[in-house]
């Protein structure tokens, strides 16, 4: 569903070039953001007990590990297009505003790829221990 | 110079004062910062020793239970509530809803003192817990 109108072409560009996309997608990505952290903090607050086997046995329940990489990907874009608004407003030389932009792309991915694969793998039950 | 205090300033960027609107502004940047970096390395850490097997895993809960570890998870318990409270109040405003001036002020100070006082419920709930 694209809530965008035509007038967007002209107005919505921004820094990025992509501004009204980029500002309807960063308030769709905090409701799921929203919803699956209740969902997260709730659960954990609710667990009896921390310690490696809890952690990993519950994780690896697909009831839990789906919404664990929904979570994932949800936040990690989420905190990406934040991050870049902040960079965008407040970091003026163009050359550094790319890098620091580049920056906040290769972190988001790197660490987002990071979790995402260390949920699959306790699911998956590979478990190093 | 006589001026009507409850006017607002006019907006020059180098003309202005402390609010409640402002304050909460920079807050839902600077705690969405905090939690995009500190938040994200942390819960990712948390993750990757969870999947690399028990003794990585204690490593992270050693760091955890520190006096440093409880700081930064006081912090972030704290940016995750302001965060929320000013987000979800960012939503209203995106509707074109609450920007009368006392409206706005009650609501950016009704963020600032939900997010300390559900901080410190939640904290009050782990050491509860971890004491029973």
């Amino acid at each position: 569903m694209r809530m965008e109108t035509p007038l967007k072409r002209v107005r919505g560009l921004g820094s990025a070039e992509s501004g009204a996309h980029h500002w309807w997608l960063e308030r769709m990505l905090s409701v799921s953001t929203l919803l699956l952290f209740v969902w997260f903090v709730v659960s954990l607050l609710r667990m009896p007990s921390l310690d490696h086997a809890a952690v990993t046995e519950w994780l690896a329940e697909p009831l839990v590990a789906v919404p664990m990489l929904l979570l994932i990907a949800s936040t990690f874009w989420h905190l990406k297009l934040g991050l870049q608004v902040v960079i965008e407003d407040y970091v003026h030389e163009e050359g550094m505003r790319f890098f620091s932009i580049t920056l906040v792309n290769f972190f988001t991915i790197a660490v987002g790829a990071l979790a995402l694969f260390s949920v699959l793998k306790i699911a998956f039950g590979g478990d190093a221990s | 110079m006589h001026r009507n205090p409850s006017r607002p300033l006019s907006p020059h960027l180098s003309i202005w004062r402390w609010g409640p609107g402002m304050l909460v502004s920079i807050l839902h940047r600077v705690t969405g910062s905090g939690l995009a970096t500190v938040g994200a390395i942390v819960f990712t850490w948390w993750l990757a020793a969870a999947a690399s097997g028990a003794d990585a895993y204690e490593s992270f809960v050693g760091h955890a239970r520190s006096w440093y570890g409880v700081v930064v998870w006081i912090g972030l318990t704290w940016a995750f509530f302001q965060h929320t409270a000013s987000g979800l109040r960012h939503f209203v405003m995106d509707m074109g809803a609450g920007y009368a001036l006392p409206t706005n002020k009650f609501w950016a100070n009704v963020t600032v003192a939900a997010a300390i006082v559900l901080t410190v419920l939640t904290w009050l709930y782990i050491l509860g817990v971890r004491a029973t």
